[in-house]
């Protein structure tokens, strides 16, 4: 009844191709942008902040970032980590080595560095597909990784190997280091989200993202209609990695504050952001979006029940925790393909209807 | 002979060594993928799961006891008594069968006909939820296996061998665990091989692994062979786990080798027994060698963690199916 392009008449081009063509789903947006800029900034507390809302914006930023390249390139990359560890140290070297300059153009920065790297290592991607490419990704994320830990240059010579970020302000309040406030952690995330999700999705329905799909839905035959698989591939990884890039340098920097490499991107960060795109659904913004929400909430959620409810020792909860991921993925891989933001779609359908039954 | 030489040799020695532990991994994946077309992640998993499952049985655990005594406030954790190894290995082995009958019946049946890519994100799910069941079983601690493996370098081969160089030189030092693994691994592929070969259940999974239609149409069971696949494979698994787990310890990092097996696969081809085993002595070797005259020396060391990813990498670049693997013909 309210949800239906019925009696919503567009009247110029700009109008006809809007992100949003039903008015419900737009106001829809404009009330969840203004709850998440005006309302929640004045509830935040430490334990929103650092359990869920950030880490939440941040992984959404890479699986924004991993969706481009394998849900909308089709290109299936296992090199997340290592991608978000590049963000995340070339962060730390231009905080370090500019204090002047303002910290977003540090994590603009960071994105671009990333972007190139990535760009060199999906080089391969133009003669190595599928599995093989699957796992040509894996030396980004061992070398990488194997990178940053070996060669002192890039945590400043520290002593215990790690790099934490030092105090920088923005509009006189810090940014990061350990004085800021949780309420700035979190708006800083969203504006890079917001900002992020925006380029992605208009990225994704211009030429490019067209040409990325072209890509994914058969590359010979793309290639025969005048798709350029290098330039597709290329910019594909280069985008991704910029996103991801992004989303290290913040993770890092807003987030945890000191990180060591091994330990916050290894190759569990690869998978757990894979999970996400895959849980959301390939190929949708939306899902990543929900993906990142779904698996930052999980093992928050199965804490509050397990540990504080029920008393259960904090192992057996994290084991616990594996099996209904595992679980989780096989039932919707057997399912649900699309993940969540299919069942979105599904709900969407039916509201359209509603209340009538045809 | 310089005693360089000769360390040279020791290092190639060792590779080689560590290489048919790479290679008793890849075989599982290579078994899986020729039937079935499904690239199984979870095969490092299940090495890790049938050591646990071994040591459990053995030592007398009693399954789940950490998740029955949170439940019920009970204190369980042994039956009291010890299985003899042999009785633990078969018991193990039928675990596994179980499994790869329940896998099969409840995850892989609903996927025929998926996206290789689906069914490849299906094993890796498969693989978490394997390793927390692994855990809520088994316990997380780390775990020793006492099937009486021999320990230690082999002496009789340094003895032998300290007459090649000069003093500086004490022979070749080899783990004795090493060979009695590559023995092991040598039997284990012979047998397979015969399996293939001469049974009639061989036979029917070659024909299914050349082509899943037509071994259909001559009545051949697909379920029934996907099930002996993954059984062959969680028994190849058993194996690898016992032989590494043995090195290390059974721990979580036991999972991890399944990455290591993947440049393997990628050198030697997914399609090809022979070409697991020489793509895992080429990667045991030659990270061995590079960590020894290059990464040690001028890197800084540990190169061993990307060294093989990369060498699979490059040789990818220039034979994208691999060594010995089938030429990929595409059609639009």
């Amino acid at each position: 009844m309210f949800y239906r392009e019925a009696g919503d008449f567009k009247t110029s081009y700009e109008a006809d191709s809007q992100t949003f063509p039903i008015a419900f789903d737009r106001y829809r947006y404009w009330v969840i942008l203004a709850v998440a800029y005006l309302v929640i900034p004045f509830l935040i507390n430490d334990y929103w902040a650092n359990a869920i809302l950030v880490p939440f914006l941040i992984y959404a930023i890479a699986a924004i970032g991993l969706n481009i390249l394998t849900g909308y390139c089709g290109q299936v990359s296992l090199g997340t980590g290592g991608f978000m560890a590049v963000g995340a140290y070339s962060c730390y070297k231009l905080m370090t080595s500019f204090p002047d300059v303002s910290i977003i153009i540090h994590v603009v920065l960071a994105g671009v560095i990333t972007a190139v790297v990535g760009a060199a290592f999906g080089l391969p991607s133009l003669r190595i597909k599928g599995f093989y490419l699957a796992v040509a990704t894996l030396a980004a994320q061992f070398f990488l990784v194997w990178l940053f830990n070996k060669v002192s240059w890039f945590y400043n010579y520290s002593a215990s190997g790690q790099i934490s970020a030092p105090e920088r302000m923005l509009f006189g309040a810090p940014v990061t280091g350990p004085n800021t406030e949780p309420w700035v952690q979190y708006m800083v995330c969203l504006v890079f989200v917001t900002i992020c999700a925006i380029i992605a999705r208009n990225l994704t329905r211009g030429t490019l993202g067209r040409s990325w799909m072209a890509i994914r839905d058969m590359d010979i035959a793309a290639e025969i209609i005048g798709v350029n698989p290098l330039k597709a591939k290329l910019t594909a990884f280069a985008v991704s990695s910029f996103f991801i890039g992004i989303s290290g340098a913040l993770f890092f920097s807003v987030y945890l504050g000191a990180v060591e490499v091994g330990e916050a991107f290894g190759i569990q960060k690869s998978f757990l952001v894979l999970f996400m795109i895959i849980l959301g659904g390939l190929g949708s913004i939306f899902g990543s979006f929900a993906g990142a929400a779904f698996l930052v909430l999980l093992p928050v959620l199965l804490k509050v029940i397990g540990v504080d409810l029920l008393g259960w020792p904090t192992d057996l909860v994290s084991h616990l925790r594996l099996v209904i991921i595992g679980a989780l993925i096989m039932f919707f891989l057997i399912k649900e393909p699309h993940g969540l933001a299919q069942l979105w779609r599904i709900a969407k359908e039916k509201l359209r209807l509603w209340p009538f039954p045809y | 002979m310089s005693s360089e030489f000769l360390y040279g040799i020791e290092v190639i020695i060792n590779g080689l060594m560590a290489g048919v532990l790479y290679a008793l991994v890849a075989l599982g994946f290579v078994l899986i993928y020729k039937a079935s077309g499904i690239f199984n992640y979870s095969q490092g998993v299940m090495a890790l799961f049938a050591a646990l499952t071994l040591v459990g049985i053995m030592e007398g655990q009693v399954p789940f006891s950490h998740l029955i005594n949170a439940i019920f406030g009970t204190e369980l954790h042994h039956f009291g008594w010890e299985v003899p190894a042999f009785l633990a290995i078969a018991l193990t082995v039928v675990v596994m069968v179980i499994f790869a009958w329940l896998v099969q019946r409840f995850v892989f049946r609903h996927l025929v006909g998926q996206e290789p890519i689906i069914l490849f994100m299906a094993t890796i799910g498969l693989a978490y939820f394997l390793e927390g069941v692994g855990d809520l079983m088994w316990g997380s601690e780390i775990k020793t296996i006492a099937l009486g493996l021999p320990q230690g370098n082999a002496r009789w081969l340094e003895d032998v061998t300290s007459a090649l160089g000069d003093d500086t030189f004490y022979g070749f030092f080899v783990r004795q665990l090493d060979i009695v693994a590559a023995l092991v691994a040598m039997v284990l592929v012979t047998a397979l091989i015969v399996f293939a070969q001469y049974t009639k259940q061989g036979r029917a999974m070659r024909a299914v692994a050349d082509d899943h239609q037509a071994a259909l149409s001559v009545g051949i069971s697909l379920n029934f062979i996907w099930v002996l696949v993954w059984s062959l494979a969680g028994v190849v698994a058993l194996v690898a786990g016992v032989m590494w787990g043995a090195k290390s310890g059974v721990q979580f990092s036991l999972s991890l080798i399944a990455l290591k097996a993947l440049p393997v696969l990628m050198l030697g081809g997914f399609t090809s027994i022979p070409g697991a085993i020489i793509g895992g002595l080429i990667i045991g070797v030659g990270e061995q060698l590079f960590e020894y005259t290059i990464g040690g020396p001028f890197l800084g060391g540990a190169t061993e963690n990307w060294f093989a990813y990369m060498l699979a990498l490059l040789f990818l670049v220039f034979r994208p199916q691999g060594l010995f693997g089938e030429k990929i013909i595409e059609r639009v």
